[in-house]
């Protein structure tokens, strides 16, 4: 248990429970995977203390089936795993995106290659998440927030991609309650209130409306589609940092981006003009503030720890502007933080000054 | 249900023709289904509407439904619904049930949905205890992709993929899933009833009214199968379906209540309890297709 505004030392996977129960959170489903296992241990151990339940599923589909049954009925509710595991989740999530329920998943990944499966998805039909990727537990605790708030907003899934030093390593942080505005009212909850009463509630990825002779499918996705087109204008967000004059802008997100953004403040203060951006949305990917921060750049590098997903958007964003590198490699260890060598100030340095 | 009499023809009626009984349940909000005709699927959700009502819980009901022909009956029954993706409405339930613990939660699969793709998640939602009602209805066949072998399916019945009628030595053998469900701790009532007849209608409710009152009662996990014909799956004329029923699934899938009170029920309580219902069967025909059960 936290006390609102006061700092305490802990876990990123504590800290992202306890901002979970302060957005409102009073259910999760989950299964064990390392490094998600934490947040589910907290989870377990806090959702009955403020009245919530968590229940320890016994797969991942079903923990994502009771998340979203859960969340059918107008409660805040979440699940997780690892992206091993919500590679099993992936029916569940096109079709939720499709029944337009508000449901907040964490990938706490194993490094950075699950960016594709975040972005893209691996579901069936059209359908987009939106995808917040925190570069530090404090940043974390405000993302977790905001992702109940846009689930909410847009009625559509949210996942908040953390990873192993998210998830693993402490810092002293404060879980104060974030208001992001109001919400419309969720006149579509399954409480079971209105059955009997000519105006029952049907939650569903098909289309059906209630007492409506079969389905208008071509209507509905489009209408769907619409709202994703609609996201996409409205919630992409990004960091710049000395973009202004760089002659070369490293790209990063998550974690590492805290590696970057620390190394390019020193090669800055070495007189070196390389500039920092981060995409803090995945997907909507900040396409259009990336292409302006990258405007005059003679060179744009990637750094991610996988083989090279988010440099696609990257490219996308960039059009051919400027030559666009991939400068991050897999990378990890065997300690069971997922810490390799890419986490190091001087050897993303040495990576920056050779791609000058 | 209604009540029939005899018209007696020889004269002109004594006063105008008038509707008696209810033409449909108060939780369907239309009488159309756009099932085949003679399929027992619309029979088997209409007892368990009835049932519904008949337990109290009309205005406090939430369904969640699997993929199958019934799926269209998410649009018309007058309870809060929630469509789940194939074999995963136990676990939907579940989280419906954990945050609205008042409503009445029952999922409606078939034998494809929940003995095929979601066999574990209805066994461990039995075995959890949960606190709801999963109701299967059972055709032995895939009747929406047009009759195909299920894990139902019973030896030597003909699918669209055994046509020469499922042989255990190359399609292996059915699962007998309420058998199953019934031996697990966490369940409290398990019950297998058909639609074949007027009788096995009549019981189904009675095995729905049971199910449902389990679940308020907080016993448990609650389990009603109802066998059902499906007349365009199997390889029999449509009035052929119900004796086809009886005479091939029934066989296999014994009918009868299979947990009651943490009991098991035995397999020669279950044919006896069929051959009371054949014996009601008998009973209520010879008395001229009339019941008020």
């Amino acid at each position: 248990m936290t006390e609102p505004g006061r700092f305490r030392f802990m876990e990123g996977s504590e800290a992202m429970a306890e901002a979970a129960i302060a957005a409102g959170c009073r259910f999760f489903a989950g299964y064990p995977m390392t490094p998600f296992t934490e947040l589910l241990e907290h989870l377990a151990r806090r959702l009955p203390e403020e009245g919530g339940v968590c229940v320890n599923a016994e797969s991942e589909l079903e923990a994502v089936g009771m998340a979203w049954g859960a969340v059918a009925t107008g409660n805040r509710a979440a699940t997780g795993s690892t992206g091993q595991g919500l590679a099993l989740m992936q029916e569940s999530f096109s079709e939720i995106t499709r029944a337009e329920l508000p449901l907040v998943i964490f990938n706490m990944a194993r490094g950075q290659s699950d960016y594709f499966q975040a972005t893209r998805g691996g579901g069936h039909g059209d359908y987009r998440h939106i995808v917040l990727a925190p570069a530090d537990i404090a940043e974390a605790v405000e993302m977790t927030q905001l992702a109940f708030h846009l689930a909410d907003k847009w009625l559509n899934p949210v996942l908040v991609y953390g990873d192993y030093l998210l998830a693993h390593t402490s810092e002293a942080v404060k879980i104060d309650r974030v208001e992001f505005g109001p919400l419309p009212d969720k006149p579509w909850k399954i409480d079971g209130r209105l059955a009997g009463s000519g105006r029952s509630r049907n939650v569903n990825s098909l289309g059906f409306e209630k007492g409506e002779a079969g389905i208008d499918p071509e209507t509905f996705w489009k209408r769907l589609a619409a709202k994703h087109e609609a996201i996409a204008e409205e919630e992409a967000l990004i960091e710049t940092l000395f973009t202004e004059d760089a002659e070369l802008v490293v790209v990063a997100f998550g974690s590492i981006a805290k590696f970057v953004r620390y190394v390019v403040k020193e090669l800055r203060a070495e007189g070196i003009a390389v500039g920092f951006v981060r995409p803090i949305t995945l997907w909507p990917f900040p396409s259009e503030a990336l292409a302006r921060a990258v405007r005059g750049a003679g060179r744009v590098a990637v750094l991610e720890q996988n083989a090279g997903q988010m440099i696609d958007d990257v490219r996308l964003a960039v059009l051919g502007e400027a030559p666009v590198v991939g400068i991050g490699e897999i990378s990890t260890d065997r300690s069971g933080f997922g810490v390799g060598a890419i986490h190091d100030a001087e050897f993303i340095a040495g990576r920056i000054r050779d791609t000058l | 249900m209604s009540q029939s009499t005899i018209v007696p023809t020889g004269a002109p009626p004594e006063q105008a023709a008038r509707q008696t009984g209810a033409e449909k349940p108060r939780l369907l909000l239309s009488e159309q289904h756009h099932l085949c005709p003679g399929c027992g699927e619309p029979l088997a959700v209409r007892m368990m509407l009835e049932a519904i009502e008949e337990v109290g819980m009309a205005e406090h009901s939430v369904g969640v439904v699997g993929i199958g022909c019934y799926t269209t009956f998410s649009a018309t029954m007058d309870v809060d619904v929630i469509q789940a993706l194939h074999g995963r409405a136990p676990s939907v339930a579940t989280g419906a049930k954990r945050m609205v613990p008042d409503s009445l939660v029952f999922t409606l699969q078939g034998d494809g949905d929940m003995v095929n793709e979601g066999l574990q998640e209805v066994v461990h939602t039995a075995a959890r205890g949960e606190n709801l009602t999963c109701v299967l209805i059972n055709n032995g066949v895939f009747g929406e992709t047009g009759g195909h072998m299920t894990a139902t399916t019973v030896v030597g019945q003909r699918t669209k993929n055994t046509l020469e009628g499922r042989d255990p030595a190359y399609h292996g053998h059915p699962i007998l899933i309420g058998d199953i469900l019934a031996g697990l701790e966490g369940t409290a009532y398990a019950a297998r009833g058909s639609v074949h007849n007027a009788a096995g209608v009549a019981g189904a409710k009675r095995r729905f009214t049971k199910g449902f009152e389990s679940q308020m009662r907080g016993e448990g996990f609650s389990f009603v199968e109802i066998l059902t014909m499906c007349p365009t799956g199997w390889f029999v004329p449509t009035a052929e379906g119900p004796g086809y029923l009886d005479d091939v699934l029934a066989e296999v899938h014994l009918t009868g209540d299979l947990k009651v009170d943490g009991r098991v029920t035995t397999t020669e309580e279950r044919r006896a309890e069929t051959a009371r219902n054949a014996a009601e069967f008998d009973r209520m025909t010879r008395a001229g297709g009339g019941s008020d059960d």
